[in-house]
């Protein structure tokens, strides 16, 4: 029998609790409310007022519809480059043994692991020792790289799950390799593969670190938020800017839980 | 018989995809071949490839006068790398690192352990999602969420106000180093806001660890006359000690590695990968850029070292 008293949390907890929470989702709040006020040339707290004058502001701004077009055209080439490749190794290391197989985990993990700054400058210079003109495409190989991880290990925990007696029965009852593939395999994982293609959508809209070092002249959008932060030309354009990117990456996040949720691994822990 | 026999052995498959089929079925090995292939080729070659060029880079020099980089092997750069400034660089970055995770680690404690033991159901997703969403949300919007909150007349300075505590803020700016002439252009922001953006890091191995610290352990201390506190020395925290070692291996290694943190919120003066985006960019000096990348590669490297030893990495 356990008491009662012992299965309910000491106040003290329940409070650190509660306020490490809050210290995690007051300031992404906080950003909700800026994207209103009538404040131009600073960041006073309480706003002195509100409006929703900003968002036709930013609605009309060819630069930021420019960097958010780059960046879905970015994100979107790069989940599909990372989910072809993420696949493929995930299938590889966990339907197969060979030499080498613990070496792949590490490789495919490492552009993550290693500051994104070591990423970044290590393409550069080899970009620019291949005389690779810096492009579009120079962004996406570097998204791509550090992409591959988040579609490996959603599909690497789905294909653990998928018994290797349904593949045989497949081939027992007369189907090739490539109609396994399409009716049994496909079907099984299609949802990890979707949840580590949003996730890497996220991962690869949000960016800056490697970008600025892979990007040429073009900005991505948060190219273009950075160059806000560092030189602040139009404060309110810029809130806006701050809460709809919030509200984009949401979706694919909460999207990803749901179609993961009844799995054995979590979405986003291999960020 | 026969018949049954041939029966067995179904006829070879027709068409391209049949027989390519059959070809893979029999040649496993062309198959793995053919899978690692394309993503052998890019991480393994273009990606290590890159990572090796870039460290051989870090043995080549540059030449004062022209600018141009001198092809040839030698440690002068690695002898610049442990000039006085440069040092000054190395040792302020690795002691904000240190700081940075000590202190995440105290404020994720309690969400992890409560997000493990007593959360339930509903509570249980909302912990999760909680955690799940700063986590994934965009890293340039936490830090410009913070500029507001840090700036002079951002919300910090207005409840301060209102609370009439004023003086501790500006107490706490006169003090040297951690001080400065506001929150967002001081040390104090740059480690509020590193704490903020990697906190979650921290939070999932911890609370990794302790899921798997089965609840009647606890109980058991506590029915064996262990105080709370005791129980917490004692108990709880060697089994999330792993957990805490592989949350500090993010903490570490990402302020170790960020340039844009400090850069917008802080002092002037620079952290290794402000350095390495200086050198590479306005400096021109890819050698000594790359010397600096070897300072976190080497530093993480002894980390992780470490920390497999205390069997972090079954906490990840």
């Amino acid at each position: 029998m356990r008491s009662d008293r012992l299965n309910r949390s000491p106040l003290g907890l329940k409070i650190a609790a509660a306020a490490g929470l809050a210290f995690m989702h007051v300031p992404i709040l906080l950003i909700f409310l800026y994207a209103f006020t009538t404040e131009e040339k600073s960041y006073q707290f309480p706003p002195p007022g509100l409006t929703t004058q900003w968002f036709a502001v930013a609605w009309n701004r060819p630069d930021v519809w420019a960097a958010l077009t780059l960046s879905v055209k970015v994100a979107s080439i790069a989940t599909a480059v990372a989910l072809v490749l993420g696949t493929l190794c995930a299938a590889a290391v966990s339907q197969t043994r060979f030499f080498g197989r613990e070496t792949i985990s590490l490789l495919v993990i490492l552009p993550i692991a290693l500051p994104g700054i070591i990423t970044g400058i290590a393409l550069r210079s080899a970009f620019s020792i291949a005389e690779f003109p810096f492009s579009f495409w120079t962004i996406v190989l570097g998204h791509a790289t550090f992409c591959i991880v988040v579609v490996y290990n959603n599909a690497v925990a789905r294909f653990r799950r998928i018994s290797g007696s349904l593949i045989e029965a497949s081939m027992d009852l007369g189907a090739d390799g490539f109609q396994t593939f399409r009716y049994i395999i496909l079907p099984n994982i299609g949802t990890a593969l979707l949840a580590g293609g949003m996730l890497a959508f996220a991962l690869s809209f949000d960016e800056v670190i490697v970008t600025t070092f892979t990007a040429g002249q073009q900005s991505t959008l948060p190219i273009w938020m950075l160059e806000e932060l560092i030189r602040p030309r139009q404060r309110p354009v810029t809130n806006v800017v701050a809460m709809i990117v919030v509200l984009v990456t949401f979706l694919p996040i909460l999207g990803a839980y749901y179609l993961t949720r009844d799995g054995d691994q979590i979405a986003g822990g291999g960020k | 018989m026969t018949t049954v026999a041939e029966n067995f052995v179904l006829p070879e498959r027709r068409g391209a995809a049949g027989r390519l089929s059959d070809f893979f079925w029999k040649h496993p090995h062309v198959l793995l071949t053919v899978m690692l292939a394309p993503p052998l080729l890019w991480l393994g070659v273009v990606y290590i490839g890159s990572l090796f060029a870039l460290l051989l880079q870090s043995f080549f020099s540059i030449d004062d006068f022209s600018g141009l980089i001198n092809y040839e092997f030698t440690f002068a750069t690695y002898r610049q790398l442990l000039s006085e400034t440069n040092l000054d660089i190395i040792l302020r970055t690795v002691s904000m690192a240190a700081v940075v995770t000590v202190a995440s680690a105290l404020i994720a404690f309690p969400i992890a352990y409560y997000a493990a033991r007593y959360a339930q159901g509903k509570w249980k997703v909302l912990f999760y999602l909680g955690i799940m969403l700063p986590l994934w949300s965009s890293y340039l919007v936490k830090i410009y969420a913070w500029k507001l909150i840090l700036a002079k007349e951002g919300i910090v300075t207005w409840f301060l106000a209102k609370v009439h505590l004023q003086w501790l803020l500006d107490a706490w700016l006169s003090l040297p180093v951690v001080g400065g002439n506001s929150l967002s252009v001081s040390y104090t922001g740059t480690f509020i806001v590193f704490v903020y953006v990697w906190l979650p890091f921290m939070i999932l191995p911890i609370q990794a660890a302790l899921e798997r610290v089965p609840g009647n352990l606890i109980e058991a201390s506590s029915d064996l006359g262990g105080t709370p506190a005791q129980t917490f020395r004692y108990v709880l925290f060697p089994l999330a000690l792993p957990g805490i070692v592989a949350g500090s291996i993010f903490t570490f290694s990402l302020t170790l590695g960020d340039y844009i943190i400090p850069q917008i919120i802080g002092s002037s003066r620079l952290f290794i990968g402000q350095a390495v985006y200086a050198q590479q960019g306005t400096a021109g000096n890819i050698p000594l850029a790359a010397a600096f990348t070897v300072v976190p590669i080497v530093i993480m490297g002894a980390y992780l070292y470490m920390a497999k030893r205390m069997g972090a990495f079954d906490a990840l």
